[in-house]
């Protein structure tokens, strides 16, 4: 009963869609209208609660009977996982992905009295044209709520132990807040467009939203990572994956939004080319649910092959892709003003930072459709590996940090070159990083000491510039500052972990002592142990370096129902260095040898640290005065805009 | 010139110039680093060039995993059920969901021998996934659904 419940509230949610989206659009300039998309929206996030509830239910009440639930749970497994379980396969997941998307729409509608009616309305029905889109797709080709009537089965199949995580449990949340909040600047954008008006505060409201949607894409990002390096065994952090190349690319074209919308915030410059970057990013999270769940690409984390699926998403995408850009075709080169800047200024650095953001982008495309492509033309299956990427990235990315580095001794419009002396001492600070990074290296490498150098720059000059704003900073300019930290810190881990990582599979035999970056790791042997729903061995490790002592306890987990095998990794976590042990397989001795993956990554922490920092960054740049007095909007820049 | 237009004749250029410098870029660094996958009959049959690094892919022939006794090598056969089969060695650490009877994908260097050394042994987190490269292979998917009595709907991560 309650599933069916679910399934109807689910439809209800979007006959309210459908309703918010007709309403919205014929009747933007209508205030009894108005008023209805508002309630439609709240009672719209109201059904797709209750779906997602519904949903919940189901799972904590071992209700195997939908078929949905028989495939991703299991009687022992405990609560939490069974709630998180939800969303650990492609049908519960979309469900989520939905309920996000109408819980923006409710914090937009609890924010509607910041913005004139007629936008937020405008908004509001771009969003429920969307969400109409992703609850047909969920109801008619991956509805959560089928039954297995009546072959239903005793117990579940279990959740795939990989899921059982802590990762599982925050990580999807926070990334489909990041992928579907991207919904919210192409909203505005659509809204912009059809209003025939963009101008400065605009584009204030419309970079709250994009600030968080891209803090929340940046945490999820971060949090993928870290649940990789430490759930799959193999110590790495980014694999280039076409399903992580899914989230990097909408995060590439956000970060270039956030940056293009502080021009046409404070100079009214880059408008056009701002309202393609909001449709982009929107539209390449789509293209990222596309690769996810058609199954198109080989990867580590398909959900299970769909044609259907994949042709429903690929003819949404195209319908969103081709509507939005008719409309930008038509409507965008009308507010064209013309704003003047030198060489020298923040401006034409945005502009750098842009092209530097959108090439990557292209690589990242590019490396990621290239086999779909070549499949189709050449009926060869190729596979593109991270040298490609890598190819690219470390150039970018240093002259990304190069640019950043510049940034605070630039003013806008232009700058006399004399302004810029502090960043230059600061650039001394970098020289000597770099120097230092370069001697103490084995062996040394100019490209990390390069890396290394710039970022250290960036650290510098942004400290010397918040020392000498420090008697009048907005929470907006602290936030930017401490996400540019953020990425500088990034770069030196990403740096320091991709080439002085230490890592060696051996077989080790117990009390065998090998000798790792300097420590001694000593292998006393595998006992067995008993989890929830899991048998173990766990192998017991002790390192010894020098001074200190510590003991590492990897496991190998078979799985009760279904038989999975699972590496737990086992990871003493350090600020400056991880120490990590995985287990193998165990090699059929009598003497009990094991193969023993033994990994030393130096400064792989700063990595997922710099992007929190960078999410925090971004959020905290919205709690800033000049995005919450909203509502004034100039007249007389409306008027220009729209004349000129 | 006006100041305005020789601006944006600048900007476009900057663009211009960058957009194709990264086209090209993107072309050499992608004929570079391109990998193209074979199937066992391939392999087999001689079709594929040697020492040059590319995929391969197939079942685990049951019986066929030897493993070294003092170091991490490993040696097994990887067949598509229908008389083509090649040998892979391989040194380190397998995937937990290596087994025989598995669809996995190598990645390396066929040699002179006709053995394949891979650097890189790949098999999905999933008992009941098929790498796309093997879902036309002929064989294979029956024997990867014949081991499954419930179809599945899941996700592997």
């Amino acid at each position: 009963m309650i599933p069916e419940l679910g399934l109807y509230s689910l439809i209800l949610a979007g006959c309210l869609a459908l309703a918010t989206t007709g309403g919205g659009l014929a009747g933007a300039a209508n205030p009894v209208l108005q008023r209805w998309v508002l309630s439609l929206t709240i009672g719209q996030w109201l059904f797709c609660a209750l779906a997602f509830g519904a949903l919940i239910w189901s799972f904590v009440t071992d209700d195997f009977s939908v078929a949905y639930v028989a495939n991703h749970s299991n009687s022992l497994l405990p609560w939490y996982y069974k709630v998180s379980a939800a969303w650990g396969g492609h049908e519960g997941s979309f469900l989520l992905w939905i309920l996000i998307m109408s819980s923006w729409m409710l914090a937009l509608v609890l924010r509607s009295q910041n913005y004139p009616p007629p936008l937020v309305t405008r908004v509001l029905a771009v969003l429920g044209l969307m969400n109409l889109g992703f609850i047909c797709f969920a109801v008619f080709t991956s509805n959560p709520f089928l039954r297995l009537i009546p072959m239903t089965p005793a117990d579940g199949a279990d959740l795939n132990p990989l899921l059982q995580d802590f990762g599982l449990i925050v990580h999807p949340p926070l990334l489909y807040c990041g992928y579907v909040g991207l919904a919210v600047p192409f909203a505005f954008a659509v809204a912009a467009l059809l209003e025939g008006r963009v101008d400065a505060a605009w584009a204030r409201w419309c970079k709250t939203w994009t600030n968080m949607a891209w803090a929340f894409l940046t945490l999820g990002i971060a949090l993928g990572s870290w649940w990789a390096y430490y759930e799959l065994g193999w110590g790495g952090w980014w694999f280039w994956d076409p399903v992580e190349n899914a989230s990097f690319m909408p995060w590439l074209a956000a970060t270039a939004l956030v940056h293009s919308l502080a021009v046409t915030d404070k100079r009214g410059a880059f408008k056009s080319w701002t309202l393609l970057l909001a449709i982009a990013a929107f539209s390449l999270s789509l293209l990222g649910a596309f690769i996810v769940r058609s199954g198109v690409l080989t990867s580590v984390h398909s959900f299970a092959v769909d044609p259907e699926r994949g042709l429903f998403i690929l003819l949404f995408l195209l319908a969103v892709v081709g509507g939005s850009l008719t409309l930008y075709a038509l409507r965008a080169g009308r507010g064209v003003v013309h704003v003047s800047y030198g060489l020298l200024s923040r401006e034409f650095f945005m502009l750098i930072n842009n092209v530097i953001l959108v090439v990557s982008l292209a690589v990242v495309l590019w490396g990621t459709l290239a086999p779909i492509g070549y499949e189709a033309i050449t009926e060869a299956k190729i596979s593109v590996g991270p040298p490609f990427f890598n190819v690219f990235y470390v150039p970018l990315g240093c002259a990304l940090a190069a640019v950043l580095a510049v940034l605070p001794g630039i003013n806008w419009k232009r700058t006399i070159a004399a302004r810029l002396q502090p960043v230059l001492v600061a650039g001394l600070g970098g020289l000597l990083v770099a120097v230092l990074v370069w001697f103490v290296l084995d062996p040394a490498s100019l490209t990390v000491a390069t890396a290394v150098g710039l970022a250290a720059w960036v650290i510098t000059s942004h400290a010397a510039d918040l020392w000498g704003k420090r008697k009048a900073l907005s929470r907006a300019y602290i936030g930017m500052t401490m996400a540019h930290l953020g990425f500088a810190v990034t770069i030196i881990g990403i740096a320091v972990t991709a080439t002085q990582s230490v890592e060696r599979d051996v077989r080790m035999l117990p009390q065998d002592t090998i000798e790792l970056a300097g420590m001694k790791v000593t292998f006393l042997g595998v006992k067995a142990v008993e989890g929830p729903n899991y048998l173990a061995q766990q192998g017991v490790f002790v390192v010894s370096n020098g001074d200190t002592d510590f003991s590492l306890r990897p496991e190998k987990r078979r799985y009760l129902s279904g038989g999975n095998v699972m590496t737990e990794a086992g990871i003493r976590a350090g600020w400056f260095a991880d120490t990590y042990i995985a287990l193998g397989e165990s090699l059929e001795t009598a003497q009990g040898a094991w193969a023993v993956r033994l990994h030393y990554k130096p400064l792989v922490r700063w990595i997922w640290l710099g992007a929190v920092l960078m999410a925090f960054g971004g959020m905290f740049a919205v709690l800033d005065r000049r995005y919450r007095t909203l509502r004034a909007r100039r007249p007389s820049a409306d008027m220009a805009a729209a004349l000129s | 010139m006006n100041p305005r237009r020789k601006q944006r004749l600048f900007m476009t250029s900057f663009v211009l110039v960058a957009t194709a410098l990264t086209v090209s870029l993107v072309f050499m660094a992608l004929e570079q680093n391109m990998n193209m996958f074979y199937p066992p009959a391939d392999v087999a049959e001689g079709k594929v060039p040697l020492n040059q690094t590319l995929r391969a892919g197939g079942m685990v022939l049951e019986g066929s995993v030897e493993r070294a006794s003092d170091s991490l090598a490993v040696a097994f056969t990887l067949t598509d059920y229908q008389g083509s089969d090649f040998v892979v060695t391989y040194t380190g650490i397998l995937p937990d969901l290596f087994r025989e009877g598995q669809g996995i994908l190598v990645e390396g260097m066929l040699n002179q021998a006709g053995v394949f050394e891979a650097v890189e042994v790949l098999a999905k987190h999933d008992e009941n996934y098929m790498p796309p490269e093997l879902m036309d292979m002929p064989g294979t998917v029956s024997a990867a659904t014949a081991a499954e009595p419930l179809p599945r709907l899941g996700e592997r991560r």
